[in-house]
């Protein structure tokens, strides 16, 4: 008997008490119903509150098409590029002592500091008809900025750290020795990344490439600088959720944000399964 | 033990010669030399940072020195690679692959072979099988490592290191993580493992007593050299340095002066045949303690006798503070007993200038 209340003192002493607990969920819920839930809503409402069919339709017209082809077109070519320039980073970096590796990490570090406009910018000012290599690029008839180059540039940039950021810790505690033992066991370089170092890695890149992919579907303000908005050839979904608004065609609008939801959803959905089965990825991500 | 376990090669001499190395601004090895008799089983022994981990893997072709060579049996092996080197390396934290099974983490050297040189899967099979079996972990193959105790993880990586037959084993502190009673009985696993195979073998340790116990020969390292290599019993009887003296054995350390093969510190006196005159520093072991006669030698105060066994030791502290061990027969007793204080001579000392 004489234990139960020292035991009991001791949940206390751990534990808030209930209402505190109750005002703090309710806090948490309504600040998320309000500022994240609502909206998604929201989208949705605006989109099909004239039936189906015209959100549809909005969907299927020639110009919204493009703009779904063009950005899954550039999802496919930044994921992959950023795949590999992750896993090389992060290898670098984690398995290597080299003079400047604190500067190689900041500049992987850049694009989340630097706003996405400015990132736009920049290729603008390097690529741009005014810009450094502009009138050589004009010259041989090689279009970056206004075109869909300028655009996966741009995404790529905005999307570089995430896989390199995701792996590197990941494989900074791995350490060397695994790498070590692979090769003084006879193993090549590439026997030993496909069957050693990959299958270590292999749920933290997955998650790196969710976060990348998601982020490179959602990009606007970088795209935005480099695109030039022309419809049907560089308007990527996120422009031209813009365009629409700005057409008051509310509609088509909500449609396309609509769909650009359903893929976000997706690839949370996924992330959270990930999380689910291999509870070790969780919370890596910066 | 099955023939086919047996290394089809002949025991490896290893050659190593004036091998420098270094991290940066801070010199890891300082012109390092040893010859590792075919089939030995040698302890490189040291304090953390002496270097006895860089000189291991600069052996098994995960470094490079700056300098110096490393002969395989008479051949330059120095700038080849690990791949090159037929090295059985098993690393401190055992380095197992998490993904793979125990056999196939232990058949991984084998089927990563090209194509023509790899073995057929059942002989490979076969190979795995007889490799656990040696290590005693006959019905863990399909065990993945996190389900193993340290013990047993151990033991993998040594049938891992095993399986391509080594000409050299390689083994970095290879108790290190384990608990005194695993360790003790791996101690003896991995002497049978070497009798076994008789492969060269080569492992890092701190621990002096594993060292002395396990090795044929102890090489002590220091600051990135070699102060001695003898067998177990040469290094304790006697230590070629100041540094091993103290290293190895346990033992009390006296300052004083040599003069006329005599060393001198307040009252105690030691014979120092052969000393040259000045400073010096003397290592008394605690068998070199003996009870003086009358009011010969140097009185001590007796803080604890502890008793169990053959042997009495007697803690004690002396002139100025300094504690020591001495270590008595049994029958020493009756003259320790119940009296605050005594007098020790000391019968012999390690003594080297300073």
């Amino acid at each position: 008997m004489s234990g139960r209340p020292a035991s009991r003192r001791a949940d206390l002493a751990t534990e808030d008490p209930f209402w505190a607990k109750a005002a703090i969920l309710t806090a948490v819920l309504l600040f998320l119903t309000l500022v994240l839930l609502l909206p998604v809503v929201a989208v949705f409402v605006q989109a099909l509150h004239k039936g189906v069919g015209p959100a549809v339709a909005a969907m299927a017209e020639p110009d919204a098409l493009s703009a779904i082809r063009l950005t899954l077109l550039t999802a496919a070519l930044t994921v992959p590029f950023n795949v590999v320039f992750g896993v090389c980073a992060a290898w670098a970096v984690a398995k290597f002592d080299f003079p400047g590796k604190a500067f190689l990490i900041t500049l992987i570090d850049l694009p989340f500091s630097v706003s996405p406009v400015v990132a736009g910018l920049i290729y603008v000012l390097v690529f741009g008809a005014q810009g450094w290599f502009g009138p050589w690029l004009l010259d041989h008839n090689i279009h970056i900025v206004f075109a869909v180059p300028g655009i996966v540039l741009a995404t790529i940039f905005v999307t570089f750290p995430f896989v390199a950021r995701e792996l590197i810790p990941l494989m900074q505690e791995q350490g060397v020795s695994e790498e070590e033992a692979a090769v003084s066991m006879g193993a090549s370089g590439l026997k030993t990344f496909w069957k050693v170092t990959a299958p270590n890695i292999r749920w933290g890149l997955l998650y790196g490439v969710l976060l990348c992919n998601a982020r490179a579907m959602g990009e606007f303000g970088a795209v935005s600088v480099v695109s030039g908005h022309i419809r049907g050839l560089t308007n990527t979904m996120p422009l031209h959720v813009e365009i629409l608004y700005n057409d008051y065609d509310f509609v088509g609008a909500f449609a396309v944000a609509g769909l650009l939801c359903l893929l976000a959803l997706a690839t949370l959905v996924l992330k959270t399964l990930l999380e689910v089965f291999q509870p070790d990825v969780r919370g890596r991500h910066v | 033990m099955s023939a086919a376990v047996m290394s089809e090669t002949h025991p490896m001499t290893i050659s190593i010669r004036s091998i420098v190395k270094s991290y940066g601004r801070y010199p890891a090895l300082n012109g390092v030399s040893l010859e590792v008799q075919p089939g030995e089983l040698l302890a490189l022994l040291g304090p953390s940072g002496s270097g006895k981990t860089t000189l291991l893997r600069t052996i098994a072709g995960l470094e490079f020195p700056e300098s110096g060579q490393v002969l395989f049996d008479g051949q330059d092996v120095t700038f080849a690679g690990a791949s090159d080197r037929r090295v059985g390396f098993v690393f401190q934290q055992y380095a197992l692959f998490k993904h793979m099974t125990v056999a196939k983490n232990v058949a991984f050297g084998l089927e990563v072979r090209k194509r023509q040189d790899r073995p057929a899967k059942a002989d490979i099979a076969k190979r795995v099988d007889e490799l656990l079996r040696l290590v005693e972990l006959g019905e863990m193959g399909r065990r993945f490592p996190a389900q193993l105790s340290g013990g047993q993880r151990q033991r993998v990586a040594l049938a891992r290191a095993l399986a391509l037959d080594p000409s050299v084993l390689l083994l970095d502190e290879p108790f290190g993580a384990l608990d005194a009673a695993v360790r003790k009985s791996l101690r003896r696993e991995l002497r049978r493992i070497h009798d076994a195979t008789g492969v060269t073998t080569i492992f890092v340790t701190h621990d002096q007593e594993e060292a002395l116990e396990l090795a044929d020969r102890v090489a002590i390292l220091n600051l990135g050299r070699i102060e001695q290599v003898g067998d177990p019993l040469e290094v304790s009887e006697h230590p070629a340095s100041a540094f091993v003296a103290g290293f190895v054995g346990d033992g009390a350390r006296f300052e004083g002066q040599v003069q006329g093969g005599v060393f001198r510190s307040g009252e105690l006196a030691a014979p120092a045949p052969g000393a040259p005159d000045g400073a010096a520093q003397a290592f008394v072991r605690p068998y070199q303690f003996a009870l003086a006669q009358g009011s010969d030698g140097f009185e001590v105060k007796v803080d604890r006798i502890v008793g169990h066994g053959p042997i009495l030791r007697l803690e004690a502290t002396a002139a100025g503070g300094r504690r020591l061990d001495a270590a008595f027969p049994r029958e020493a007793g009756g003259e320790l007993s119940g009296r605050p204080s005594i007098r020790l001579q000391v019968r012999s000392a390690h003594v080297f200038p300073v």
